[in-house]
């Protein structure tokens, strides 16, 4: 159990789950969800290569980067989904289609 | 170079603080007439940090223990993008899109956001080039949203988050992995260690190298990443369209170009032109399929458009492109290309953005039919934009054609296997010009002739003659130019 290779796992079939939630889910909350996912799977691998690959600190300093990246960016995507709901009454990201494809 | 001694080369980043810190106490502190308060702070901090890059003189080197580099390069960038910057707060004065919300903070985010790209030109340690990106990424969400109770604005965020977060997180997988095969986060030991791997590494390189590209193409909005590019432009405010359009595609470039020529290289220099290098993998190939569909679908979209906004979308979307046409040449002559076109394109586009942010004022729209009879109306504006067409086009004598020319040489100079490249490039070039005349045309051959002739008002005259202007200039005598350019190439290489 103990080893990189489980880690790895973990992170693609985490990284599988966060890229299907984006593609699958219309909900554009459900998306962050899924793009949390995605950055958490990298957070994993980070920390996996720098605990087993005998590296120095930067793997875990890059972690921490990432989770403070992540609660900002939480945080403006929530206000701007808010002010979306506001105006358009939906959360759903196929139903704001004012502008053409 | 230790912490200590990088900050008295970290002056122009520093005086880029103190704006946005003065920017946010005026906003909090002011009552009245708030918007041109902020705005005369900031254009004056702006001027002192663009003489600040110029005055910071000194041989390339890094800062704060290698994670970013200090060279001429950078300092290219860095001013390009304050150039774009100062041109986008003109614009905002003189847009009427934002009456009737608080615009103090307007000025602090896009200060927040050259902040951002500053990083991104000088980023060689990969959590430099996460962070630059995301920094500039969070800013621009906000501020395509800017107009809060406009539902095209808040559709143009909306859309953009979720494009952008999703994007930067398949980079950072992509990153993670690179981190995981090379144990360093530096690009230069990246590349050292790269040159080590054996082959069954290759699989997963690649795989990494293509999902970062993921957010790169993303900032730069080339194929198959431009989904959100044709929305975002149409509902942003068009001040915040034309600043997107220019600025973060410059810094993604000069974060491209250092990622690609230093890190899957085994060049020692980019510092002479006429240098070639051996790449570690095939990604020139990828580069150049990924330039030749970029400018393709921009050109064929862009012929259908019936709004002049959306069209200035797609057609950006091609002209990031046409730049994409020097990298898979892998020589300081393509580095060299893409570098003049940038500023060739800085006047060009922005030019083309005011002119449509003014007539949408004045005729209250932004499609081809508002443009109907323009050029007899107001002959000024007309002129100015057939000039900025003609430039976009390609045509001599503008800008425009200048920075095409070094394009195409720089491919056909790398030798006949980058011929078929410089082939979609010209072709490409052909089918601009449809899109780009239908405006000339429609300003000068539609609608009637009318006898009332407008003549805009003297500061916005001047403004489309300080964009018009170079566009026409430096398209005949383009020297100053390349002479700044060609000081400009030099990069921090560590051997």
């Amino acid at each position: 159990m103990d080893n990189l290779q489980t880690y790895l796992y973990i992170s693609a079939i985490l990284f599988s789950l966060g890229l299907y939630g984006v593609i699958t889910r219309r909900n554009g909350i459900a998306v962050l969800m899924g793009v949390e996912l995605i950055l958490n799977s990298a957070n994993i691998n980070f920390v996996a290569f720098a605990r087993f690959g005998g590296m120095n600190f930067s793997g875990q300093v890059f972690a921490l980067f990432v989770i403070i990246m992540a609660a900002a960016e939480a945080a403006v995507a929530l206000a701007i989904i808010i002010n979306v709901f506001n105006n358009l009454d939906t959360v759903n990201i196929d139903d704001a289609r004012e502008l053409k494809l | 170079m230790n912490n200590l001694l990088s900050i008295s080369l970290f002056w122009p980043e520093l005086v880029l603080t103190a704006t946005i810190i003065i920017a946010i106490i005026v906003d909090i502190f002011s009552v009245s007439n708030r918007t041109s308060r902020v705005s005369n702070y900031v254009i004056i901090g702006l001027l002192a940090t663009l003489a600040a890059v110029f005055l910071t003189n000194h041989s390339p080197t890094t800062l704060f223990m290698d994670s970013l580099a200090f060279d001429p390069f950078a300092s290219f960038v860095k001013s390009v993008v304050l150039v774009a910057t100062l041109l986008i707060i003109i614009f905002t004065r003189y847009s009427n899109e934002f009456k009737g919300y608080h615009t103090g903070e307007y000025y602090a985010l896009l200060c927040i956001m050259v902040f951002g790209m500053f990083l991104m030109a000088s980023a060689i340690d990969l959590i430099t080039v996460y962070l630059s990106i995301e920094v500039v990424s969070l800013m621009s969400f906000i501020l395509a949203g800017y107009l809060k109770n406009n539902p095209r604005s808040n559709e143009a965020s909306l859309k953009y988050v979720i494009y952008g977060a999703f994007s930067s997180g398949i980079m950072l997988y992509g990153l993670s992995i690179i981190f995981g095969l090379t144990g360093t986060t530096k690009f230069f030991a990246i590349r050292d260690a790269i040159t080590t791997l054996d082959s069954s590494s290759n699989l997963a390189l690649t795989l990494s190298t293509i999902f970062v590209l993921a957010g790169f193409g993303y900032k730069i909005s080339a194929v198959p990443f431009h989904f959100w590019t044709p929305d975002v432009y149409e509902g942003s405010p068009t001040p915040i369209t034309a600043y997107l359009s220019v600025a973060p595609k410059a810094a993604g470039f000069a974060l491209m170009i250092r990622f690609f020529n230093q890190v899957f290289v085994d060049g020692d220099s980019l510092s002479t032109l006429g240098w070639y290098a051996d790449v570690s993998f095939a990604w020139p190939e990828i580069l150049g399929v990924i330039s030749v569909a970029t400018m393709t679908m921009g050109n064929l979209v862009a012929i259908q458009q019936n709004s002049v906004k959306r069209m200035l979308a797609y057609s950006s979307i091609a002209h990031a492109g046409y730049m994409l046409m020097a990298f898979p040449t892998i020589s300081s002559e393509g580095v060299f290309a893409v570098m003049i076109y940038l500023v060739m394109y800085l006047f060009m586009n922005l030019g083309a953005f005011f002119v449509l942010i003014y007539v949408a004022q004045i005729q209250g729209g932004e499609n081809f039919e508002h443009f109907s009879g323009l050029g007899w109306r107001m002959p000024i504006v007309g002129i100015v934009m057939t000039i900025f067409m003609f430039s976009l086009t390609g045509l001599p004598p503008t800008v425009g054609f200048i920075g095409k020319f070094y394009l195409f040489v720089a491919v056909i100079n790398a030798g006949s296997a980058f011929y078929w490249i410089a082939f979609f490039g010209a072709i490409n070039t052909v089918v601009s010009l449809y899109f780009y005349m239908r405006v000339v045309k429609t300003m000068y051959l539609d609608g009637k002739p009318s006898e009332e002739i407008v003549v805009p008002p003297l500061s916005i005259t001047l403004i489309l003659l300080v964009l018009a202007v170079p566009s026409v200039f430096f398209g005949i005598y383009w020297t100053p130019i390349l002479n700044w350019v060609n000081d400009s190439l030099l990069f921090f290489v560590q051997i």
